[in-house]
């Protein structure tokens, strides 16, 4: 147990213990995929759009839960949720661009969009909470240690507060791909973290945004943790042309959607 | 992706979530401010100091987990009170977080909610993000003093004698409590869904 053994520093807890070729990753990633849809198709599985049990993201082998999480009516507090308001966060905190006192490198981009809950109603007045790497793929964390350049103008988080009708938008810059030591010659698809508060508890969500047509999406085994392609094309924003400012900015429009449940849901009908 | 513009009625389609990912190794430059876990200064009247470690299947420490607690007023009212970002040391906001230090140990002072449904036992809503745990988890941590209350709640009632004491904190001999989640395994804590 735990006292017997001596913990690994948590930088040494960063690289698989297998660490396996990319190829060993797909395969597996194709296996249990592959399982899923079949299981969805004839019915027989629970819905769930992100799985807690994915081996071939290896640091989740001994970090998902393996009960079955148990289904319970929400109840007082987690009907509320924490409450914010548009003075919380200054604005200039939803510009990753103007926090330092020079212009950080790379592509400037923005990214908005809309977060409503299950029924389509906007989530207003709630906390947004981004942070990501920089164009190189750095992060400033300390124990991001890989050999790309820091840059001294860009921190990457940043925050804001939902308007009335539940629209966010970030100013940054485009995140470069990021390589991790899950298995051999591994990179993550360059992706922005979203922190999110709904209007209950129950739907608070943390998730991450990525961009259209990536290489890296096959080779991932973070963004392959949700088995259904359709749910993943829901964590890939859309390159949108009129969000793009000339000489300025490349604009992406990112809607997110709040629920808070596992269960009965439909396909919006404009979904096609 | 599909942009709604329209607001539908309740009653009518439901709409299919945003999937959850994992938080990450690198979040606390992110969503780390110095005082999450300060719901309320320290030993300050009616602040309770509840703290814990969060443990992987082989019972090791997590040294990049993050812990949020959300609890209602201590007359059991839901909290309404902004400034959890920026606190003010008076208001209370009920919302507290706490990343996982390199002993995998997370920490917050607060207040003790009050139950928010009669024949209900008082608890904090818990949410629970590491690295390598690929979405959010959700539990609670249910105060300990009331033994009829814990006896009395339904929920608590449905579970087994191990499972419930995964979800019911320690009181320590200082007053304050103690609460360790365990990710995976024998004493794998209790995680709910909705």
């Amino acid at each position: 147990m735990a006292e017997a053994q001596q913990a690994r520093k948590p930088e040494e807890m960063l690289a698989s213990d297998d660490f396996p070729p990319q190829s060993t990753i797909n395969a597996e990633i194709a296996e249990i995929q592959s399982k899923f849809m079949a299981e969805k198709d004839s019915g027989v599985r629970e819905e769930l759009q992100t799985l807690y049990d994915f081996a071939p993201y290896r640091s989740s082998i001994l970090r998902h839960p393996t009960k079955n999480p148990r289904l319970v009516d929400p109840e007082g507090i987690e009907l509320w949720s924490p409450a914010y308001g548009q003075r919380d966060v200054s604005e200039i905190e939803a510009d990753l661009t103007l926090q330092h006192a020079g212009e950080p490198l790379g592509q400037r981009m923005t990214i908005q969009g809309r977060i409503l809950d299950g029924w389509g109603r906007p989530v207003p007045n709630q906390l947004v909470e981004v942070w990501q790497a920089n164009a190189a793929g750095r992060y400033i964390h300390q124990r991001d240690q890989h050999p790309a350049p820091l840059d001294p103008n860009f921190t990457g988080a940043g925050r804001t507060i939902t308007d009335a009708n539940g629209w966010y938008k970030f100013t940054t810059i485009k995140p470069g791909a990021y390589p991790w030591r899950n298995h051999q010659n591994a990179w993550r698809p360059a992706h922005i973290h979203f922190s999110i508060f709904g209007s209950k508890f129950t739907q608070r969500l943390v998730t991450q945004v990525y961009f259209p047509g990536d290489p890296l999406f096959a080779l991932d085994p973070i963004y392959n943790s949700i088995p259904d392609q359709k749910d993943r094309d829901r964590l890939v924003a859309t390159y949108d042309h009129d969000l793009t400012a000339p000489e300025f900015s490349l604009g992406f429009r990112w809607d997110i959607v709040l629920t808070g449940k596992h269960a009965t849901w439909f396909e919006p009908e404009d979904d096609h | 992706m599909t942009v709604i513009t329209k607001e539908l009625p309740e009653g009518d389609k439901y709409l299919r979530g945003t999937p959850g990912q994992t938080i990450g190794p690198f979040f606390k430059f992110g969503l780390e401010y110095a005082d999450g876990p300060y719901v309320v200064p320290p030993y300050s009247p009616g602040a309770v100091h509840i703290s814990g470690i969060v443990r992987d299947g082989k019972g090791f420490a997590i040294p990049d987990a993050l812990v949020e607690i959300w609890g209602a007023l201590p007359d059991g009212t839901p909290n309404s009170e902004r400034g959890s970002l920026h606190r003010d040391g008076h208001r209370f906001t009920g919302f507290g977080r706490s990343a996982t230090d390199d002993e995998g140990r997370f920490f917050f002072w607060t207040r003790e909610p009050g139950a928010t449904e009669a024949g209900k036992a008082p608890f904090f809503a818990v949410l629970l993000f590491a690295r390598g745990l690929p979405n959010k988890l959700h539990t609670r941590i249910y105060l300990p003093d009331d033994e009829e209350a814990l006896r009395a709640d339904p929920f608590l009632a449905s579970l087994t004698a191990e499972e419930r004491a995964t979800l019911i904190a320690r009181r320590n001999e200082d007053g304050s409590l103690s609460h360790d989640l365990w990710m995976q395994g024998e004493k794998e804590t209790v995680f709910l869904a909705y």
